[in-house]
This record gives structure tokens, sequence and C-alpha cells, in this order.
């Protein structure tokens, strides 16, 4: 429906102009005498809500091994082709040898990622999350591309509900490895 | 020391005061800079510049931090940035006219600065001597007449840059210069109508308005703004715009001209134009203070002699005058100064034909109406015309204000 706004004429203050000039000074003095309302960035920093998607991450689990199987779903899925994965093996000798791979190397180019978390969502081991960190900087293109160390840096460990090597583990000792 | 002072060869004299005159309007053309950024920031309730910090200054304690978070530091910083900035030179510009304009811009808004004075000592007679430059007869018509000149600058710059943008920004402030000159002189007149009684020496000089206005007696001592509260608003109003401050700023409004007539230029050429902004604005406060606001008087009815005798200063030092009339007066040209930045962030720009309207079809009128009364009123009193006289006079003025205020449609407007 219509709206017709009345056209009022004006009052006698707003004719004069200067007393409405006035009102709106006394409203900016206001202003000026009252706190800022600004966060001073770099030495406040604002509460990060659950959930935020920063910079993608890589996490261990809680006995400290890496979880990602460098499955390299993420990479595929990533749309502007973010991640670059070079999968590895993981020696016989070493304390998680029932793991099947893992990689080698993990890059991914901040100036490529639209933290669009797809690589969150799609990672079958939990092994990539966008945690909280949202401020990313550098002075070269090569220093915003986080390389593994950077990523288990930034990542941390996470809590894990499945333990998926423990149970592979035990089960392998059980004598049934294809549980 | 102060004889020392008065042997002096007068054109030593005037020469060393006038370094001193440009060593003050420079820092507070940059101060106002400064101030103009924190003032803003303030007023939109963020902390303004207080990044900048030279790297010796980070080990002072107190005053390190303090000095940085108050950004006076981006002063430098602005400062070096004009200096070493690459100027370009546009290609298609008319060169010589094109850093011609910049210049131009400087020398009227430091030549109105030498008929303004600025504070007063006592000489050896005991007499209260102007701390001015050049004690003009013709004071304020001099200040008008030079500081009018500063627009050719702005339409110079906007024809040399050879663009649209910048040549409508010169046409507009030479437009919006002519219109208001007309209402700031003629709102101007009552006031040296009143203080140069027939008879009398006549004088346009802005020291004698202050002196008028430090006189014993109810009459006497009120400061202009009271007795003109008309012509007050009048000039301040055209004060803004002969300055291109906001809302007039019709020569560079950013939302329609880009930049106006300094669109093509940068770095030291457009720190000039700055600079001479405001230093329009100090002197044009420093005038409206000296016209309306008692000059070096701290308070209406109250004379700096007075204050300074009840401060127990014997015999009215004249150093320690000299010193009080001109901190007094800086005090209400920074307030103005202020109050230019206050405004700026109250009141949005107009448009174009609005300035225009309100330059000739409200302001105008009203100042001659206001210097038509007070030329009637000063002849009732001089003529001894009667009370009859002053009633006439009071319907007239009523029926004006009638006709003025009569109700207007929102659409009208
Ligand atoms: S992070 Fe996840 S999705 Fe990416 S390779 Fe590792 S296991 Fe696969
Ligand atoms: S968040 Fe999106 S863009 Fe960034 S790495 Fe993950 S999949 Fe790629």
């Amino acid at each position: 429906m219509a709206y017709v706004v009345e056209r009022k004429p004006l009052s006698l203050s707003e004719r004069l102009y200067i007393p409405q000039v006035l009102a709106g000074m006394k409203t900016t003095l206001k202003h000026f005498f009252a706190p800022n309302v600004t966060m001073e960035y770099p030495e406040q920093r604002p509460a990060i809500p659950p959930g935020y998607r920063g910079v993608p991450t890589l996490v261990k689990d809680p006995n400290g091994r890496e979880k990602c199987v460098s499955c390299q779903l993420c990479e595929f899925v990533c749309p502007p082709k973010a991640i670059r994965i070079t999968p590895g093996e993981i020696p016989p000798d070493a304390a998680n040898a029932h793991v099947e791979k893992g990689p080698k190397a993990f890059d991914i180019d901040m100036l490529r990622c639209i933290y669009c978390g797809l690589c969150q969502e799609v990672c079958p081991e939990e092994a990539i999350w966008l945690q909280n960190q949202y401020s990313m900087s550098g002075y070269t293109r090569e220093e915003m591309v986080n390389n593994k160390e950077r990523l288990y840096e930034l990542g941390g460990t996470l809590p894990d509900q499945h333990f998926k090597w423990d149970k592979k583990k035990a089960a392998e000792q059980r004598g049934n490895a294809h549980h | 020391m102060v004889e020392f002072w008065q042997n002096l060869h007068p054109a030593v004299q005037l020469f060393l005061k006038g370094i001193a005159v440009v060593l003050v309007i420079f820092p507070l053309g940059g101060i106002g800079s400064l101030a103009e950024r924190k003032i803003s920031a303030a007023m939109q309730g963020r902390p303004g510049p207080n990044r900048a910090l030279p790297i010796w200054f980070r080990w002072v304690p107190v005053l390190g931090p303090f000095l940085q978070r108050l950004g006076v530091f981006h002063l430098m910083a602005d400062g070096l940035k004009m200096l070493f900035k690459e100027d370009a030179l546009p290609g298609h510009v008319n060169k010589v006219y094109f850093v011609a304009a910049p210049i131009l811009a400087m020398i009227p808004a430091l030549t109105t600065v030498t008929a303004v004075p600025f504070g007063a000592y006592l000489n050896g007679e005991g007499e209260l001597v102007p701390l001015v430059l050049a004690n003009l007869d013709v004071g304020i018509l001099a200040v008008f007449a030079v500081s009018s000149l500063g627009v050719y600058s702005l339409i110079i710059a906007g024809w040399a840059s050879n663009s649209k943008y910048p040549f409508l920004g010169g046409v507009r402030a030479s437009a919006q210069l002519i219109s208001y000159e007309l209402s700031m002189t003629l709102s101007v007149l009552p006031v040296f109508l009143w203080i140069n009684a027939p008879g009398t020496n006549g004088s346009l000089s802005l020291f004698n308005v202050v002196q008028y206005q430090s006189q014993p007696g109810l009459l006497g001592g009120t400061w202009f703004f009271f007795l003109m509260p008309v012509s007050a608003v009048v000039f301040l109003v055209s004060l803004f715009a002969e300055t291109n401050r906001l809302p007039f700023d019709m020569a560079e409004g950013e939302a329609d001209l880009v930049g106006g007539f300094h669109t093509e230029y940068g770095a030291f050429k457009w720190g000039l134009f700055f600079v001479a902004e405001y230093a329009h604005m100090i002197v044009g406060s420093g005038v409206f203070v000296l016209l309306f606001l008692g000059g070096w008087n701290p308070l209406p009815w109250l004379p700096l002699e007075k204050v300074l005798g009840w401060m127990g200063v014997a015999g009215n030092h004249p150093i320690l005058f000299g010193i009080a009339s001109i901190v007094v007066f800086l005090v209400k040209v920074l307030f103005f100064i202020f109050v230019f930045m206050w405004v700026r962030w109250t009141v949005p720009r107009f448009r174009y034909d609005q300035v225009m309207k309100l330059g000739w079809q409200k302001l105008l009128p009203l100042a001659i109406g206001n210097l038509i009364f007070y030329a009637a009123a000063i002849a009732i009193i001089e003529l001894h015309l009667g009370v009859a006289a002053w009633v006439a006079l009071a319907l007239a003025t009523i029926v004006a204000l009638f006709a003025i205020l009569r109700p207007q449609s929102r659409a009208a407007l």
C-alpha cells in the first residue's frame, strides 16, 4: 500500500535554521566527550565466537600423533586450489607404523584460501580445522604460505572422541587387522 | 628591554614582527590540521591518529606514550610525507598557472595577517598601542580586499588543471565567494557606523573596534555580538562560506566533484592549499573575535586592564599586558577554530543551489535589513528623535520579521 509522507510546514525554529544547528552542535559535543567506541585492534582483540572459521590448521590427536593420512580429499575439494599435499610413507619402525600414510609436505597458500571451510568438512580424519586465528599477514608471498610445521603449530591439539589409531592398533594386536 | 626594542630601526622592528607572526601562523596551521584530525575523531567516537612514534621517543617513559596518543608525531609525519612524496605534474595541465596557483593561495592568506591586530601593549605614556604589523586606518577593508584575492588561486587552480571537476570547483568557488562577500561586508558595516560617531575622526581600523568594546559603561563595554547579534551571525555564516569550510565547501565537495579544484594536486602543492585554508580560517576567526567578541578583553564589560589590575600587576606592566592580550586573543581564536570543526561534523554539506539561495535570498536581505535597522537606530540616537521614532522602528522591524518568517512549505525549500 502506498504510504504518503505528509509534508508538514517547517516550524519556526526550523525556518530560522540556527536553533536547529545549535541543537545539532549540542549532540556532536556530547559525542565529543563520550568515550570512544572503537576497539584499538593490535592491542585489543575481539572475542572470537565458537565455530569461527579462521585460518585452516592441522591438528594432532591427544597422543601427539598427526591425524592427517594425506588422503588429499581436501586438496581435491579446495575451490581455489590453496592446498598442496605431498603424500609420504610412514617408516615401518615408527610408533604409528599401523597408520597407512602421512603427509610429507602440506602447504596451504593463504593468499589463495577463501576460508570456505570445505577442507574441514571433507576431511575424514578431522585433521584439518578452521580455528580462530584470523590475522594472517606477511611481507612476502612465501611468508603467506603455511607449511606443515606452521600448520601444526597453529593448530595444536584438539580433544578427540574416536582415537581411531588406538582402536586400529588394538584390533591389529588382537589379530584382526581389518576389524 | 622595551627601550632596546623601541630604539631599533622601525624597519627592523617590522621585519622581526613579521617573522614572529609567520612563526605563529605556520605552526597554528599545522596544529589546525592535527586538531582537525583529533577533533573529528573524538566527535565520531574514535581515538584518531595515535600511532606515529619516532624510535628515540620509545624510551621516554610517560611523555612518549602520551605524545603518541596525542598524535603529535603524525604532524611531523604528514609534513615529511608532503615534502618527499613524488610531486606529479599532470601532462595535460597549463604548467605555469598550475604551479602558480598554490603559491597564489599562500600570498593573500599570509598578507591579511598584517592588518589584524593580535594584541596591544601600553607605551611609555600609558597609551594602548596595537600589536599589528600595519595599523591601517582602512583595516577591515584591507582584510576583506586581500582575503578575497584568495579565490583567484582556486579559480586558477581549477582552470589550469584542464579537467572538468577542478574547473567546476573553481567556478563554484568564485560564485560562492562573490555571493557571500556581499553579505559579509554589509554585516560588518553597522559595527563601523556605530563606532564612528559623526564629527569624530572616522576609521575602519580593527583596533578601534576593540578599543570601543573596552570602554567603561553599559553600551561601551558591550561586545558587538550582544549589540548586533544578526550582524555577528551573518558574518559568521559568510565566514564559513568564504573559508570554504563545511557545510559550504562547494569548491571541493568530494561527493559531487571528486576533490574539486585540487583534484589534480598532490604532495606539497596540495599542502599549500591546505595551509592557506587554515590561515584563512585563523585570520577569519581573528577578525570575528576582534569585531564581535571584544578582541583581547576576557569578558564582556570587563576590559583587560581591569583584570590585570585585580591580579595585582602594578601599573599595567607593558610587556605583561602585551602577553596577556595575545594569550586572551589566541585562546578566543583557537576556540573559533574548534567551532569551525565542530560545525563541520554537525551540519551536512549543502547542495549548491541551496548555497546560492541561502546567500542571495536569505543572508543578503538580512544583512541589508540589519544595516538599515542600525542606521535608523543611530540616526534616532544622534538626532534625539525621541520615543515615537523608536516605536516606529520597532513596528517596522516586527513587520519585516513577519514578512520574512511567514510559514513556508517544506517543498518550497
Ligand atoms: S587433512 Fe584430512 S582431507 Fe586433507 S589429506 Fe589430511 S586426512 Fe585427507
Ligand atoms: S578453507 Fe576452503 S579455500 Fe581454504 S584451504 Fe580450506 S578448502 Fe581451501
